[in-house]
């Protein structure tokens, strides 16, 4: 797909009337469509075309790609490093800005240099504690939280100055996020959490994994009661899971994921279980497809990459359309998205 | 003390009400404060704040008190130092991704929230910390907040 003013690669669209960015993402959300994004594992390389190649296995099926920030206190190639190489060439990106790792002089010049870079949509969490990840003697910073950040960041686009209150010539246009994850207590307070991260100004959210349906669809309902499905897009977390014993690790070891045990068993029953984990992605982005007031699936195949094309194929999500990437047929009609 | 703060928690309606009292004490002796001098009232005050509040909640001395809006539980002993709710990474039991023995300290927010008469603060978003506050009185500030609010109501 393509839009009318579409620019060279690396350049910006222009900001639509009621948009608050330039971007694709921004754009297909507010079409109406039915979004896809995916994560992409960023290089421990300081190759620009290790994350290149980890882009390209998404082409034609992601509307927008993820560049993690030392998720799960990992170290890897930078958000904002992953970001420049990809706008360079066209992509849509979503920046994570964590806030474990720096203070907010650091964030917010950061959130500048994305900006100017082409980065259009800013994910804002708080990030896994340092105990988590290969480096577990760091300094944990959390100077600002995931709210405070999304609050900064809205103050720096909507009045054009810094925390500090000193102007900026040009604010930065940016379509900003935060995480969700309804599936982790307490569950009665998820929804206004997200009530608050609304408030903060969160224009959208990605969840955590989604392996629980009926969990997700209380938490939809009360997202609906509060009428916060018509303020926020919601993008629901999926992923392909490789065996049941995979499953059961995660669960043990990564904080926040909810795998109830029913999932286990049906992986554990399977002949082949790789594939059953990714039928069960299949079936539970379809399901996550008709729950009201879902604009879409965020796609984390932790080292199955290769299998999101494959699975978001699989799923009839997009129906007929194929997301944007670099060096499609733009004269392809069936691409084209009306305004 | 971890036992204590959990006590807090239980009983943030009782612990609310005494604030309110404190409040207005702290009000009428806004005089005394103000012929002494503010800044010279900080160490003893702050002193006194960091024993009782380290007691009951585990203070943290953040200079900027929010206890009242999450639940009577200090969110400055989160490890990430949330003080807008639970992050993701909560266990199914409960307790803290970062520190697995103990319970996470916005779970006991909320169910202290609950409590209250005027939990629903918890909804309010708090924004960034001044980190300068750190190891001050929040007590005299807050007079002085309130002080000055009085004034401008007037």
């Amino acid at each position: 797909m393509y839009f009318d003013d579409e620019p060279l690669p690396g350049g910006e669209l222009s900001i639509l009337p009621g948009h608050y960015s330039p971007g694709r993402f921004e754009r297909v959300l507010r079409s109406g469509a039915f979004a896809v994004t995916a994560e992409l594992a960023p290089p421990d390389s300081a190759d620009p075309e290790d994350v290149y190649l980890r882009a390209r296995i998404f082409d034609g099926y992601v509307d927008a790609i993820n560049a993690t920030d030392g998720s799960g206190a990992n170290c890897h190639m930078s958000s904002v490093g992953v970001c420049a190489l990809l706008t360079r060439v066209g992509y849509s990106t979503i920046m994570q800005l964590s806030c474990r790792d720096r203070n907010r002089i650091a964030m917010q010049g950061d959130i500048l240099g994305a900006a100017a870079m082409g980065v259009s949509n800013l994910l804002c969490l708080t990030g896994d504690g340092v105990q988590a990840g290969d480096q577990p003697g760091a300094k944990p910073v959390f100077d600002l939280d995931c709210m405070s950040l999304l609050s900064t960041a809205t103050k720096m686009r909507e009045e054009s100055v810094f925390l500090s209150g000193r102007k900026l010539t040009m604010p930065p246009r940016i379509f900003l996020g935060g995480a969700a994850n309804p599936f982790a207590p307490p569950l009665d307070f998820r929804v206004d959490r997200l009530a608050k991260k609304v408030a903060a100004g969160a224009q959208f959210v990605q969840t955590q994994y989604c392996y629980d349906i009926p969990l997700l669809e209380r938490y939809m309902q009360g997202v609906r009661d509060q009428g916060l499905d018509e303020k926020v897009f919601i993008i629901v977390g999926v992923g392909p899971l490789a065996s049941a014993r995979a499953a059961s690790w995660i669960r043990d070891n990564v904080p926040g994921v909810h795998i109830p045990d029913a999932v286990i068993n049906r992986l554990k029953g399977a002949e082949k279980q790789k594939m059953e984990g990714k039928k069960l992605c299949i079936e539970l982005m379809q399901k996550i497809r008709e729950i009201k007031g879902v604009h879409g699936v965020h796609v984390m195949a932790y080292r199955q990459e290769e299998s999101v094309a494959e699975i978001v194929d699989a799923s009839g999500v997009l129906e007929d359309r194929v997301p944007w990437y670099p060096n499609r047929n733009i004269n392809d009609d069936n691409m084209r998205v009306a305004q | 003390m971890y036992a204590v703060r959990l006590w807090s928690v239980r009983r943030a309606r009782a612990l609310e009400i005494v604030y309110r009292y404190a409040e207005k004490l702290f009000l009428i002796l806004y005089p005394v404060f103000n012929a002494i001098g503010f800044e010279r009232c900080e160490k003893p005050v702050a002193f006194v704040e960091r024993n009782v509040k380290g007691f009951l909640f585990d203070c943290q001395m953040c200079g900027q008190c929010a206890l009242s809006s999450t639940g009577m539980s200090c969110s400055m002993n989160c490890p990430k130092e949330l003080r807008n709710g639970p992050c993701g990474g909560v266990r199914a039991n409960g307790h803290c991704e970062v520190k697995p023995e103990m319970r996470c300290v916005w779970v006991a927010a909320h169910s202290g929230s609950q409590r209250m008469k005027n939990g629903s603060q918890i909804l309010n978003v708090q924004h960034v910390v001044d980190r300068r506050l750190l190891g001050r009185s929040s007590w005299l500030r807050e007079i002085q907040n309130l002080k000055s609010q009085q004034l401008s109501n007037k």
